[in-house]
């Protein structure tokens, strides 16, 4: 099943063009990961998937993204509604200055829940699927900013899942971490897989390598060069400066 | 290389003591005030209306009357300060407007309190037909504690992470939502330094309200009803010639003491709470 | 602006247009100021005559002579002798901060300086009338004085004059100061041949804003100068600087003297808008 589709889509970022006719078919419950040198569009796409490009107000979009066949730019389409349904991990932990518990209970908060117990319940399942749980359980009225950049990232994972969301984004989401704290982030990344899609953007090929079941290889100005199941690009690359980049010759 | 070495000590030396001078300039003259006042105040002086054509008796009045016109002046400058502070940082785009904005905040702040006074009371006084009273005064002050609001919260409410937008957008959060629950709570140790400072700025304020407040020693109950802040009752016990000296060092040190109190409670509040939000 | 689009949009574009309206409550307030200091003052000042009114040396309210030159000049001296005394200091302690104070010394001043800053007017005339005035009378034989106006002044712009001077010094490049220190140059060497050049536009935003400080101030000179109408012929006559001018008459001026009084605001905001472009010009000069 395709749950997420791209027609043509291009972006320019006032005369700089930074997404070219980019046809992509993004399978359901997998991960597919994003791989390219930096500069060639690979952020800019993923958030264009949950319309965080908005905030660039300089971005000019052609194309379409269908969501569950649904086009995500259409005018009657409810921003809150998409973005609650497609969460996003951000690069950098970016948890709120408020309490572990708060930031969880952030999203359900905004979206009207008020009831103690369902936070309450939402705050656990969403911390243990964060493979959080047992970690701050004890000190969930406590800073969020007091945890380490590896539990940060985490809580921001179970902040994204609060949602219930159906495609989770990352945004090179282990970027900022340790060693430690990134494989710790992919295990819980491809167990996310069982419930979710999960997109991720990585400059770490190994990673994508790793955890991911389809894998785009992006170059400049945000042209799709290749796309296909992870073993095969690795393996058996179809372009020249696919094969380039994998092993190293390229950026 | 010895007279290199010389002028260096030279140097060392004016540095240091001119930032002994510094300090103790304040220390005298803060030291000097307390002490001359400490012995002025008791309960009587800090409870009761002025007596005997204000040579003896308390200030109780203008305490009320300083306290009322700086909350009157606080509660339309921070929504406006706060406001703008938003609207420029989250909403406006760079433009001619945002410029003249800024440009108005700077000079708003430049202007000398006697001609915000002189304004105060055509304005407030004669031309709204509000009279000498407490609002009138209120109304004015929040002119003089506007910019200093607008330009601190702006500041604060700009140096909030982006990051932090990001995160509650991509949940789904509306942006006033996100501006409520997420920078404004962020950003707001930087906010209440501005409260306090637009405060300080209002409380301490004399040129700006003498034409306007209207005076007198009655404790005044309706924003309408004329008044006698600290810093005009301060001055007039001198316009008048000096009727107390005493006095006078009680109503400095009244007034001196709510100054600093409010600066160093706000900077002790604002301290705990970044220690609680940000896990030291 | 497409993802306000949802069930609150029009909640979101209320909040919008109060933030708008906030945000140009500056400009509002601007221009009533503007609006109505001119229109009471600017008549006076075209019936009497500009040049009259600002080089005219008799303020006689009564007979209808409006000269305000003797206070222009009492403006001038008393602000002049504040930044002869207030700048040097002002800016030793702000490269004091910047450069040589420890860590301790450094945390210690800034709640000085906060302070400083947030003693109302009235306290320092009320000092100075307290103190200073009589240690004047009793050292030089003039308790109410340009010079007395000018030491309480001085102590006024102190902390506008070190912050803004201690800003523009810490952001001159650690680069420029290492490659100085590098070729053997001492630590004040440097400061003065390599830090203070490079923060000068910094250090003048200060003084001019201190300037200005010094020009609006009325209460505290109010309360020192002696309040004389005279062309002063020495740093210890008494002087009416124009604030304390309005100050003084406001309250009992009726008719052409108030507005006399309103062209005096005049010439105060005026005065005010050209500093204010001149502290713009070296900014933008930065």
């Amino acid at each position: 099943m395709n749950k997420i589709e791209t027609r043509n889509l291009s972006i320019w970022y006032g005369d700089g063009r930074v997404l070219t006719d980019v046809n992509m078919k993004i399978k359901e419950k997998c991960i597919t990961a994003i791989i390219g040198p930096s500069g060639c569009g690979k952020t800019t796409f993923i958030k264009a998937i949950n319309r965080m490009i908005d905030l660039t107000h300089i971005a000019r979009i052609e194309g379409e993204i269908l969501c569950d066949g649904e086009n995500i730019y259409d005018d009657g389409i409810d921003v809150v509604e998409l973005r609650k349904k497609i969460g996003m991990v951000f690069q950098k932990p970016n948890p709120f200055p408020m309490s572990i518990y708060e930031n969880v209970a952030y999203g359900p908060r905004v979206h009207g829940i008020k009831d103690r117990r369902s936070l309450n319940e939402i705050v656990e399942k969403s911390l243990r699927e964060a493979f959080l749980w047992d970690e701050v359980k004890d000190r969930l009225n406590e800073p969020a900013l007091g945890s380490s950049g590896g539990q940060q990232q985490r809580l921001c994972i179970a902040r994204a899942l609060s949602m219930k969301p159906e495609v989770i984004l990352f945004d090179e989401p282990c970027s900022a971490l340790d060693p430690i704290s990134t494989s710790k982030i992919e295990d819980l990344i491809v167990e996310l897989k069982k419930n979710y899609t999960v997109i991720i953007v990585t400059h770490n090929m190994q990673q994508a390598a790793r955890i991911s079941d389809y894998t785009a290889f992006f170059l400049t100005r945000g042209e799709l060069i290749e796309y296909g199941s992870t073993s095969r690009i690795f393996e058996r690359p179809l372009d020249k400066r696919t094969e380039d980049y994998i092993t190293g010759r390229f950026g | 290389m010895i007279s290199v070495n010389f002028s260096q000590k030279i140097a060392n030396i004016m540095l240091w003591a001119s930032a002994l001078i510094t300090i103790a300039i304040l220390f005298i003259m803060v030291g000097h005030i307390l002490l001359n006042g400490v012995e002025v105040i008791d309960l009587q002086f800090l409870l009761e209306s002025p007596k005997n054509a204000g040579r003896e008796g308390g200030i109780l009045p203008m305490i009320v009357s300083s306290l009322y016109t700086t909350g009157l002046a606080l509660i339309v400058a921070i929504p406006l300060g706060i406001g703008s502070a938003i609207y420029l940082t989250e909403y406006a785009v760079k433009s001619p407007l945002t410029k003249a904005i800024r440009y108005a905040t700077e000079t708003l702040s430049g202007i000398p309190s006697i001609v915000v006074g002189l304004f105060g009371y055509t304005f407030f006084v004669i031309y709204l037909g509000l009279g000498f009273c407490v609002l009138s005064a209120g109304l004015t002050l929040s002119i003089m504690a506007l910019p200093i609001i607008m330009r601190t919260a702006e500041e604060s409410v700009r140096t909030v992470p982006i990051g932090y937008r990001e995160g509650s957008l991509a949940l789904g959060a509306s942006k006033w939502q996100t501006i409520r629950k997420v920078l404004l709570p962020s950003a707001s140790p930087g906010i209440v330094t501005g409260i306090v400072l637009g405060m300080g700025r209002a409380i301490g304020e004399t040129a700006a309200i003498m034409f306007v407040v209207g005076g007198g020693w009655r404790m005044p109950i309706s924003p309408l009803s004329p008044a006698q802040p600290l810093t005009v009752h301060l001055y007039e016990l001198f316009s008048a010639g000096i009727i107390s000296t005493e006095i006078g060092y009680g109503t400095a040190t009244v007034l001196l003491a709510m100054v600093l109190a409010i600066t160093f409670t706000a900077n002790w509040t604002m301290r705990r709470y970044i220690k609680k939000i940000m896990g030291e | 602006m497409a993802f306000l689009v949802n069930s609150n949009k029009h909640a979101e574009w209320v909040i919008e247009k109060c933030l708008f309206l906030s945000a140009i409550s500056a400009i509002f307030f601007i221009v009533l100021i503007i609006v109505f200091i001119f229109e009471k003052g600017l008549p006076m000042i075209i019936d009497y005559g500009l040049l009259n009114f600002i080089l005219g040396t008799n303020w006689f309210p009564l007979d209808g002579q409006f000269g305000i030159f003797p206070m222009i000049l009492g403006t001038l001296y008393v602000t002049a002798g504040a930044m002869v005394l207030g700048v040097p200091l002002g800016l030793a302690c702000a490269i004091f901060l910047a450069e040589t104070a420890p860590e301790k010394m450094k945390n210690s001043m800034e709640p000085v300086i906060e302070s400083l800053a947030g003693i109302p007017s009235i306290v320092y005339g009320f000092f100075g009338i307290v103190v200073i005035v009589p240690f004047m009378r009793d050292a030089f034989g003039a308790g109410f004085s340009i010079l007395t106006c000018s030491i309480i002044l001085a102590i006024m712009v102190l902390p506008t004059i070190i912050s803004i001077s201690q800003d523009a010094i810490s952001s001159v490049p650690k680069e420029y100061k290492e490659a100085s220190i590098a070729l053997g140059a001492t630590h004040w060497q440097t400061i003065k041949k390599i830090i203070l050049p490079n923060a000068m536009p910094g250090i003048a935003t200060g003084v001019l804003l201190g300037v200005g400080r010094a020009i609006g101030e009325t209460m505290a000179v109010l309360m020192v100068s002696g309040n004389v109408v005279k062309i002063p012929s020495s740093i210890f006559d008494p002087v009416r600087p124009l604030t304390a001018n309005i100050a003084l008459e406001m309250n009992y001026a009726y008719g052409i003297h108030r507005e006399a009084l309103f062209a005096t605001g005049v010439i105060l905001l005026v005065v005010t808008f050209a500093l204010i472009m001149v502290v713009d010009y070296f900014q933008r000069g930065n």
